[in-house]
């Protein structure tokens, strides 16, 4: 069977539909068949059905407007999208990746998939993360692994391993995944796509199933700069079902930033000393490019930025631990067999919770330690006023600087197994995304070429609170600088 | 008690604010009116924000921002521009979360007072704080199962503590009625005690008198009558002292109120006291009140009990007891006010004649028939005209009974049913005259008795003289026609 190409951008398939080489129904088709084939284990669960009945009413929208794509109604229309299965489908199976919610149906939608779907937007289904989006790597999935797209036996990064590896995949257009303390754009790099973490408060958490409530973030995969920006367009804006959610207006389609005369900051206390060499490489060639192109760079003092992971891990497992104590089989969810004859309600409660991953249940002993009477003025409440210090040292320099610069990771995607022994190594790799997610302001990983190895490597770009626009228009001429200089 | 030793005693009152929805969610808090909780199906108010569905988040239901507000305002507390929400963990089948969202450091209102009256004078006790927090669901135990109802779960509280400042028991019920009176009045509470509207914790120590040092504590859990709170707290004063003066210590402990045999009954020590890890509540923003708002519920705040009962002592002569028993209901009091608005301040009878009504025939209804409403068909006019035509004796008491049933009943005015019923008592001494004389002469003998000293028997007389008048002859009158007679 000869397949026309797939479209790799919102405007090549918008045009596709118009010229008429692909329908809303047949590309939902292609996407599906190949998600289907599931090659890289990036999908949990399908809801063909569902799609496919999308496709269908978008069919008759495009018959009616004469074939055309109506693009202000509908920015969206006809994205075959992948969902983090964190993030509330309506009526769908929604794991967490974990067995304690193996086979749960949600009875709502997140704000976030209504008003995807409301754009145009077709959702194939829930893609594969690590356990409560606890991880760095994909590997604490209780559904095994997902594969790096290029590179089997390497992991595609995490927690939003799935999100990523489908768009670098072409299993879906585009997708949604969480970020915590860097779950979108690790992966996002590792995966070679754009990965965003919008400012905190952007996009309403209704629907996000709660790792650390005060971090998490959902923001968008595509294959450009573009793309993420209509994704966010369409997902950001005040929701009256999250209080933490701003009403800051909606972001606008990025024209790119003009660079004269910019100012870009390179966190000292956020080197590249120390990574490896082609995260190294790609970092140079854009500074030179930036360089060349008349922004200033200059080097920006975080001094508390170095307590960035230890705060981080107090402040994350903390709340986890007490997000997570709903998950007790009473309500909703699985049950342990047996759980039912429990002696006593605590020894129900116990059973249930066995069915945690090995990682969930340590971060979730941390937070409960890390907030126990006599302790928490030591470790939580003490990571607080950090956090706050962490902040206002990046606000500080927003205040001479237009964005910030510096690496996603030390390296591109490590082999698989590598880091499972020793968790504190997987810390280790969030340094450079955790500081965005403390600080609330807007981050995203911009590919940046391939190293040695042929691996994905991808550049973060910061922007102050509030500003994603000025992030994404920034994002927007590096992607433009970068397909001249390639 | 036994007189060396002194009881401190503590409360906190969890009183049920007065809101149509849940505190974080759109989920009805009460059944529709008319109905009761025990009526609402198991599970009926509930959504995935109630449930604790993942992903689900909560948003505050600002109704209660002012109710706990103006709570704080009625009892001199200071109320925070901002106070936050906190997560209180611990594990429970019937707690949705896992978590309670309460307030922890900084609650809305802090540090008021409430002055009451109790057998032993004006007794002012000092309150600590008020907070905002939800419901639980609860719990049913039926064999080896247990049933969950999670209609409460997200109700509205706010939780009153005082400091330990009681010093006798029947002051904490005192106390809990004074503030009962207060919440209701406000509105901030519907205060149905059946329904667990207002449930209260007492914190019980004792010590010898003259020493500063508390005692051990121990709290009795959940008892919601002000007369069981009481009773719960004498016997747990008794049980202490006993304890100590057997030489031993007392646990410090929960206990609970055993109605039925009248006795405290130990539910768990303090070692088994659990950590609840409070922490600031991520998914809330914190609450703020603002200059203008805080003074507009200010100016909403109506006269409270206290200075409405000494009002309607000293202005219409109630006695403490009618005051009493109408400002502790809101439905009285309005109906009572409305009442006043339509008499002169010279007719101070009238006032009390109402009172009288309302705090005799018309609550003994209201008790013996739970559906029976104030709402409908009583007004003011009714009471009014009623107390006025008792007054001028145009109408009988059972005249006036009668004529309150059918106005409740018909909401037809008080002078069309007296005419219609022909009520109207007969005063007119050309007719009753004559029947006085024919009964007399009747029932000589019985007259004669009467007239020897047996007071009771001039009933018996005024009976007779009823029955030919067809109970309209004005039996007030009648009595003194048959005076007469025995000293012309």
């Amino acid at each position: 069977m000869t397949e026309a190409k797939l479209p790799h951008t919102l405007s090549e398939l918008h045009r596709d539909f118009e010229s008429g080489v692909w329908t809303p129904v047949s590309i939902t088709e292609a996407f599906l068949a190949r998600a289907k084939r599931n090659r890289l284990n990036a999908w949990l669960t399908l809801c063909e059905e569902r799609a496919l009945s999308q496709a269908k009413q978008l069919q008759q929208i495009l018959v009616a407007r004469g074939g055309r794509v109506p693009r202000d109604s509908h920015p969206l229309f006809g994205a075959p999208t992948g969902v983090k299965d964190n993030i509330a489908v309506a009526d769908i199976r929604m794991t967490c990746a974990s067995r304690i919610l193996d086979n749960y149906i949600t009875p709502y939608s997140a704000t976030v998939v209504e008003k995807l779907e409301n754009a145009g937007a077709i959702t194939l289904g829930k893609l594969n993360l690590d356990e409560f989006a606890m991880g760095g790597s994909n590997e604490n999935s209780a559904f095994g692994r997902v594969l790096h797209p290029t590179h089997p036996d390497r992991v595609p990064g995490g927690s939003s391993g799935g999100s990523a590896a489908a768009v670098a995949a072409q299993e879906c257009l585009i997708s949604l995944g969480s970020d915590t303390g860097g779950s979108i754009r690790l992966p996002a790099s590792y995966c070679g796509v754009v990965g965003m973490k919008p400012t905190y408060g952007r996009v309403s958490r209704f629907g996000l199933v709660a790792f650390a409530s005060s971090l998490d973030q959902i923001g968008p995969f595509a294959n450009t700069v573009d793309d993420a920006a209509r994704v966010l367009q369409v997902i950001s804006g005040f929701d009256r079902f999250d209080s933490t959610s701003t009403s800051n207006s909606s972001v606008g389609l990025v024209p790119s930033l003009s660079l004269k005369g910019l100012r870009v900051g390179l966190p000292t206390d956020l080197g590249f000393e120390n990574v490896s060499l082609g995260v190294k490489s790609a970092m140079t060639q854009v500074l030179d490019l930036l360089k060349r192109a008349g922004v200033t760079v200059v080097p920006v003092e975080l001094p508390y930025v170095r307590h960035a992971i230890a705060v981080y891990y107090l402040i994350a497992v903390s709340e986890a631990s007490s997000n997570l104590s709903r998950f007790d089989g009473v309500r909703f969810g699985a049950r342990v067999e047996g759980a039912r004859g429990a002696q006593s309600l605590e020894a129900f409660h116990a059973e249930n919770r066995s069915l945690f991953g090995p990682e969930v249940k340590r971060r979730i002993l941390l937070g409960t330690f890390a907030l126990s009477s006599g302790y928490s003025e030591e470790y939580f409440l003490r990571a607080a006023r950090v956090r706050k210090l962490i902040s206002d040292d990046i606000n500080a320099a927003f205040s001479h600087v237009d964005v910030l610069l510096s690496p996603i990771s030390v390296s591109t995607a490590f082999k698989a197994g590598e880091k499972t022994q020793d968790p504190l190594q997987m810390y280790l790799n969030d340094l450079y995304t955790i500081p965005a997610n403390l600080a609330g302001i807007p981050a995203m990983s911009l590919p940046w070429g391939r190293d040695s190895d042929q691996l994905p490597v991808g550049v973060q770009i910061m922007a102050p609170p509030g500003h994603d626009e000025k992030l994404l228009g920034f994002a927007q001429t590096l992607e433009n600088l970068r397909e001249q200089a390639e | 008690m036994s007189t060396e030793f002194e009881a401190v005693i503590g409360l906190e009152v969890h009183v049920q604010l007065a809101t149509e929805t849940k505190i974080f969610c759109a989920c009805p808090a009460k059944p529709t009116r008319g109905t009761s909780v025990s009526e609402v199906k198991p599970n009926a108010f509930l959504c995935p924000i109630c449930a604790g569905h993942p992903g689900t988040l909560p948003v505050l239901n600002r109704k209660v921002v002012e109710l706990a507000a103006k709570a704080g305002l009625a009892l001199s507390c200071s109320v925070r521009e901002e106070s936050r929400f906190d997560r209180k963990n611990y594990f429970y089948a019937d707690l949705p979360k896992g978590y309670q969202i309460t307030q922890y450091t900084l609650p809305i209102c802090e540090w008021g007072t409430l002055s009451f009256e109790t057998q032993r004078g004006n007794k002012s006790v000092r309150i600590r704080r008020i907070h905002l927090e939800e419901d639980a669901g609860k719990s049913i135990h039926e064999g080896d199962s247990t049933l969950v109802n999670l209609n409460r779960a997200g109700v509205p509280l706010i939780e009153l503590v005082t400091e330990p400042d009681f010093r006798h028991p029947d002051e904490a019920a005192d106390y809990l009625r004074e503030l009962h009176a207060i919440v209701t009045s406000l509105g901030v509470s519907d205060g149905n005690l059946q329904e667990g509207n207002f449930r209260c914790d007492s914190n019980v120590s004792v010590r010898l008198q003259g020493t500063e040092k508390f005692g051990t504590r121990v709290e009795i859990k959940n008892v919601n009558s002000f007369r069981f709170v009481e009773k719960a707290i004498e016997y747990e004063i008794a049980r202490q002292v006993e304890v100590i003066k057997a030489g031993g210590k007392v646990v410090q402990e929960t206990r609970t109120f055993d109605s039925d045999r009248g006795v405290t009954l130990s539910m768990r020590t303090k070692e088994e006291a659990e950590d609840y890890r409070y922490f600031p509540d991520p998914d809330l923003v914190a609450v703020r009140i603002s200059r203008d708002e805080l003074a507009k519920w200010r100016s909403e705040i109506p006269e409270l009990p206290q200075a409405k009962r000494k009002r309607y002592q000293s202005d219409w002569g109630l006695s403490l007891y009618d005051a009493s028993l109408i400002v502790s209901q809101p439905v009285f009091s309005s109906l009572f006010e409305e009442c006043l608005a339509r008499v002169s301040s010279k007719e101070q009878a009238v006032a009390k004649s109402i009172a009288n009504i309302l705090t005799g025939e018309v609550a003994k209804r209201l008790n013996e028939d739970s559906s029976l409403g104030l709402s409908q068909g009583l007004r003011a006019d009714h009471l009014v005209d009623l107390a006025r035509l008792a007054r001028d004796q145009v109408i009988s008491s059972a005249g006036l009974k009668q004529a309150l049933n059918v106005a409740w009943k018909t909401g037809e005015s008080i002078a069309t049913i007296v005419e219609i019923h022909g009520l109207k008592q007969v005063s007119d001494l050309t007719t009753l005259e004559p029947v006085v004389d024919q009964v007399l002469t009747e029932f000589a003998s019985q007259f004669e008795e009467f007239k020897s000293g047996k007071e009771k028997v001039i009933g018996f007389l005024v009976g007779q003289i009823m029955k030919r008048s067809g109970g309209k002859a004005n039996p007030v009158l009648l009595q003194q026609l048959i005076r007469k007679r025995v000293n012309p």
